[in-house]
């Protein structure tokens, strides 16, 4: 029966990926996932359709659900084809997400207007916006890192509703009701009018309605070309391969060259069969469109697929899942059944591995990246290489502490990673300096990997401490398993991060001239090295055993977590004392939390739950 | 051996002093990070490292509070070294450690060294400048020069400490005495109006402004900019009070001893013997956005004897080396025409590379001896139990 359950167990989890690998389906008459996965720049990135949607979504409110007013779900690229085109529509989505009440009282709502008392539409909006903007001017003028949250509140709606009017007048006028009626009647317009132009010399160029028309429609053209927020237009075939246009750049060029980009017309008539309710007009645009792209750039389209298909597998997202499950099997394996729960623990932490090691993977090749190129990735490898060195342990041990530490760091990185992501799109473009692949590869890798190790020493140690003082099940030979892998981990941790920080100087060295600068992130690796090798030498000097042992590694994750987040904070938050960024607190929780524990570890041994029956003297001090 | 020697051995050789030292050194290190928030990098280098005693100010007072790098690193070596001449036995077990800790004090010896021995300039250049000196980031100078001669200048510098100390300066080049009077580390200058307060100046542009002390500022990219009144006074009779000024970038001219004069406050130079060019400065950004994507500036670099006339580019990850210098793209202004190098010079360079190295190898070689050690120990286990 035993056995069955965890087959069971594993093969539900199973299930449970395979569902979410599921390509994405439309659900209504228009091929929006066609649509989706059409490529366009953003940032530097050639990326899906998709991509922009969703991340455009996490900005504006923080998920990427959207739900109409009749109660209808949408998909993250159907709300985008509504922004597009319909705008009227989509100004009546509730996705603009206001939390400061003062910011809500600044634009007259309540938090009885919202959906889920928090997401207001653009419609809501739409009276405040000059008040809006006359705050964030103000904001403005104060450096950002002394703003009151207020101030960054209203900086952050103001960004949200100027990426939305971006958004809308990227392919589409918004402003003007029939934009896309016109373009049809500029596109025939546009010979006639040329001819008219040229043929007069400049003199009168209104001599013709057509020439009217162009010369009218050309101020909007520039309007778009300004503010558009992707570009959609590809490279024609030959040039430069990052030479995408906007929307608005493709039709003014038109004016000169007398030929309209294929591009541009295809979102016309995409749009106009959007609004005008054609699905069967909009799947041949959008097939028609996507077989001339594939027989032009391949590559591109290979790698826009490849994204939308991970963005809708969220592979990140199900790992969070199967890590709590897999913690929870573990601990359970302490208590009940612990060969075939362990085992299944195991299996499972294996699994979760597997799909972030594909997730870091894919983001990898659609960037041509190595894994780390931001503080989001840094997130998502830190927990990878903590899980990867939980697996080896797991694997000598078997007494499933490793498989509950990777359940605990796993997750937790990834819910760190969750909200870094809400800045946008988490594959950027990296900045001059930083434009080193072997670099990335080599110094950022091994750095990231001894935050993994510094990390799994600390939440090991943490397991010593608390099932060791509230449980029973802290048994001798146990508790000196733990010490040792403790002991491994942190001897790892000291070689890795050592070797990442002299990469680090070498690399400041080949660029700057300079091995070593006390610049704060350097002495934020600095320090991690410094605490690995205090644990080490105060062990081998014996001034602590298994408990001091237990009580210096976690303190490493306080070191650790200052040297990851805290030191980036400095430069931002710290120049006036009274701003406190979100994160902010929720370092000084962890901390706390972590010294909340070393409290708890400096009862005396004898006291603890699992050692309290034996006599205190044969127990390590 | 008498105890106390003894005691005083086993102090020096035992671990416990080490982990003592490292767990100041981080408390160092942590306080020198947050106050580079208030002092900028530079000060904090001067005041937490590269001194003894880490002192705080109590009104006039300097307080010690604190060992400061060169105590806790000296003490660190004295107790590496000590302790390794001490236990030194030639083993296998431990000779990956013995390597790794012989890296560290070659490490500690090569910050020593950076810390004395590193000087950082920048260099501006503007398309078309040629330049063969690098300026200072703080040090200012105040120089005179006899321009009477139209081929050269005779320059005479005088440190910008020795105005603040306000001593008066005799040079056998000058035929005058520099007599500091006002001395103010940050300034700003403003027009005088006719019926405003009296200048303190009693010659050159100095008379039409006035000059009021700043608040000193220790942000990277900020800079102090110095104002002074000097005197100058000749045997016969004073030349008048001039101000000088790092806001002022022409140099004030005066006749004296039948010679033709500039005064001038500038930025400390120092001269290489060669000259670089600036050809073209380049600022790439990824399609479509304001995100940078690479610096670059193409150079022309010459050496007075003909040996080197050649272009160079400097971009982002790739510095220049030449005649003992590092140059780096650290920055540009003015609309992406001008650039800025930062210049290094640091000739204890190579140490850290072999510090770093023989450390890495020790380190991967101990192990290597306790993974080994581990995984053997396990498989004798295993294997019985199997049995």
């Amino acid at each position: 029966m035993k056995k069955y359950f965890s087959v069971l167990l594993v093969l539900l989890a199973l299930a449970a990926v395979a569902a979410t690998m599921r390509p994405a389906r439309n659900t209504t008459a228009y091929d929006v996932v066609g649509f989706s996965r059409l490529p366009a720049l953003v940032n530097g990135r050639v990326k899906p359709l998709d991509t922009v949607a969703r991340t455009s979504l996490l900005m504006l409110q923080g998920r990427q659900r959207v739900v109409a007013p009749d109660g209808r779900s949408l998909a993250p690229a159907e709300w985008l084809l509504d922004v597009l085109f319909r705008p009227a529509v989509a100004d009546e989505y509730q996705t603009f997400e206001i939390v400061h009440p003062d910011v809500l009282a600044l634009m007259n709502l309540t938090t009885v207007d919202g959906a889920g008392g928090k997401r207001y539409s653009f419609h809501q909006l739409a009276k405040g916006l000059a008040e809006l903007d006359r705050q964030s001017k103000l904001a403005d003028d104060t450096e950002s890192a002394v703003r009151t949250p207020f101030q960054r509140a209203v900086v952050q709606l103001r960004d949200g509703v100027v990426l939305y009017q971006r958004l809308q007048n990227t392919l589409n006028a918004s402003s003007t009701a029939d934009f896309l009626d016109q373009l049809a009647r500029f596109e025939k317009a546009l010979p006639a009018g040329l001819a008219a132009t040229k043929g007069h010399g400049g003199s009168n160029p209104q001599a013709s309605a057509e020439a009217k028309l162009l010369l009218e429609m050309s101020a909007t053209f520039g309007t778009m070309e300004s503010v558009a927020y992707f570009r959609a237009i590809p490279p024609t075939p030959g040039a430069d391969a990052t030479a995408w246009k906007t929307a608005g750049t493709a039709w003014s060029d038109s004016l000169t060259s007398g030929e309209i980009a294929p591009a541009a017309l295809v979102y016309a008539g995409l749009g106009r069969s959007w609004q005008l309710h054609q699905p069967e007009a909009f799947n041949q645009a959008v097939g028609t469109y996507r077989r001339a792209l594939d027989v032009a750039m391949p590559s591109v389209l290979r790698k826009s697929d490849v994204e939308t298909r991970f963005n809708s597998a969220q592979p990140f997202y199900t790992c969070m899942f199967l890590y709590v499950f897999a913690f929870l099997v573990a601990v359970v394996s302490w208590l009940k059944w612990s060969d075939v729960l362990g085992r299944t623990a195991f299996w499972l932490v294996g699994g979760a591995f597997l799909l972030s090691t594909v997730g870091i993977v894919s983001r990898m090749w659609i960037e041509s990246r190595p894994p780390v190129t931001n503080l989001y990735s840094s997130a998502l490898f830190v927990g990878w290489g903590a899980v990867a060195l939980c697996l080896v342990l797991e694997f000598f041990y078997k007494n499933a502490i490793g498989s509950v530490a990777a359940g605990l760091v796993g997750f937790s990185t990834l819910i760190i990673a969750q909200h870094l992501a809400l800045g946008g799109d988490t594959m950027e473009m990296m900045r001059a300096v930083l434009d080193s692949n072997f670099w990335l590869a080599t110094h950022v890798v091994t750095v990231t990997v001894g935050y993994s190790a510094t990390f799994l020493a600390g939440f090991l140690a943490l397991i010593y401490v608390l099932r060791g003082t509230l449980t029973r099940s802290l048994n001798q030979p146990t508790a000196d398993a733990l010490a040792k892998m403790i002991y491994g981990v942190v001897c790892f941790a000291t070689l890795i991060r050592f070797v990442g920080t002299v990469l680090g100087g070498i690399w400041a060295d080949q660029s700057w001239g300079r091995f070593w600068g006390w610049d704060p992130k350097e002495n934020g690796a600095l320090l991690i090295v410094i605490w690995n090798a205090v644990i080490l030498h105060a062990r081998w000097g014996g001034l602590i055993k298994q408990r001091g042992l237990a009580v210096l590694a976690i303190f490493g994750n306080v070191v650790t977590a200052w040297s990851w987040f805290g030191v980036n904070m400095l430069g931002v938050g710290l120049h006036s004392y009274g701003f406190m960024d979100s994160a902010f607190w929720w370092l000084i929780a962890f901390v706390g939390s972590q010294l909340a524990v070393i409290t708890l570890a400096a009862i005396p041994t004898g006291n603890w739950k699992s050692f309290r029956p034996v006599s205190a003297s044969t127990r390590p001090a | 051996m008498n105890d106390s020697i003894r005691s005083v051995r086993n102090l020096f050789v035992s671990l416990r002093l080490t982990v003592a030292l490292l767990v100041f050194g981080m408390i160092l290190v942590f306080a020198a990070t947050l106050d580079q928030v208030n002092l900028g990098i530079w000060a904090v280098q001067e005041k937490y490292f590269r001194s003894f005693i880490v002192y705080t100010r109590m009104g006039d007072f300097a307080l010690p509070v604190f060992p400061g790098g060169y105590l806790i690193g000296g003490l660190l070596l004295i107790n590496l070294t000590a302790a390794h001449i001490y236990r030194f036995t030639l083993s296998w077990r431990k000779s990956g450690l013995f390597l790794a800790h012989l890296g560290l004090i070659l490490l500690l010896v090569g910050e020593l060294l950076s810390g004395l021995w590193q000087q950082d300039y920048s260099m501006r250049l503007s398309e078309g400048d040629t330049k063969n000196y690098a300026e200072s980031f703080r040090e200012n100078e105040l120089v005179i020069v006899d321009a009477t001669d139209a081929k050269f200048d005779e320059v005479v510098a005088i440190p910008e400490k020795l105005l603040a100390r306000k001593s008066p300066i005799q040079h056998p080049k000058l035929p005058f005495r520099v007599v500091p009077k006002t001395y103010y580390p940050n300034s700003v200058l403003q027009a005088r109006r006719a019926d405003g307060p009296p200048a303190e100046a009693t010659a050159g542009f100095g008379e039409r402004i006035l000059a009021a002390p700043q608040p000193m500022t220790y942000k990277t990219d900020e800079r102090n900019l110095p104002t002074a009144f000097v005197e100058l006074i000749a045997p016969d009779k004073s030349l008048g009070i001039y101000l000088v000024s790092l806001h002022l970038v022409m140099p004030q001219e005066f006749d004296y001893a039948g010679k033709h004069w500039k005064i001038l406050l500038r930025t400390q130079r120092v001269y290489q013997p060669f000259t670089l060019t600036l050809l073209k400065f380049s600022h790439d950004r990824y399609a479509g956005t304001e995100i940078p994507k690479n610096f670059s500036s193409r150079l022309r670099l010459k050496t007075p004897d003909g040996r080197d006339d050649r272009d160079v580019l400097i971009y982002m990850n790739n510095p220049l080396r030449y005649a003992g210098l590092t140059f780096y793209q650290a920055g540009f202004e003015n609309n992406d025409r001008t650039t800025i190098l930062q210049v290094v010079r640091n000739p204890s360079w190579l140490l850290p590379y072999i510090a770093c190295a023989l450390m890495t190898l020790g380190l991967v070689f101990q192990f290597c001896i306790h993974l080994f050690g581990f995984v053997n120990q396990r498989r004798a286990k295993l294997v019985p139990a199997a049995a």
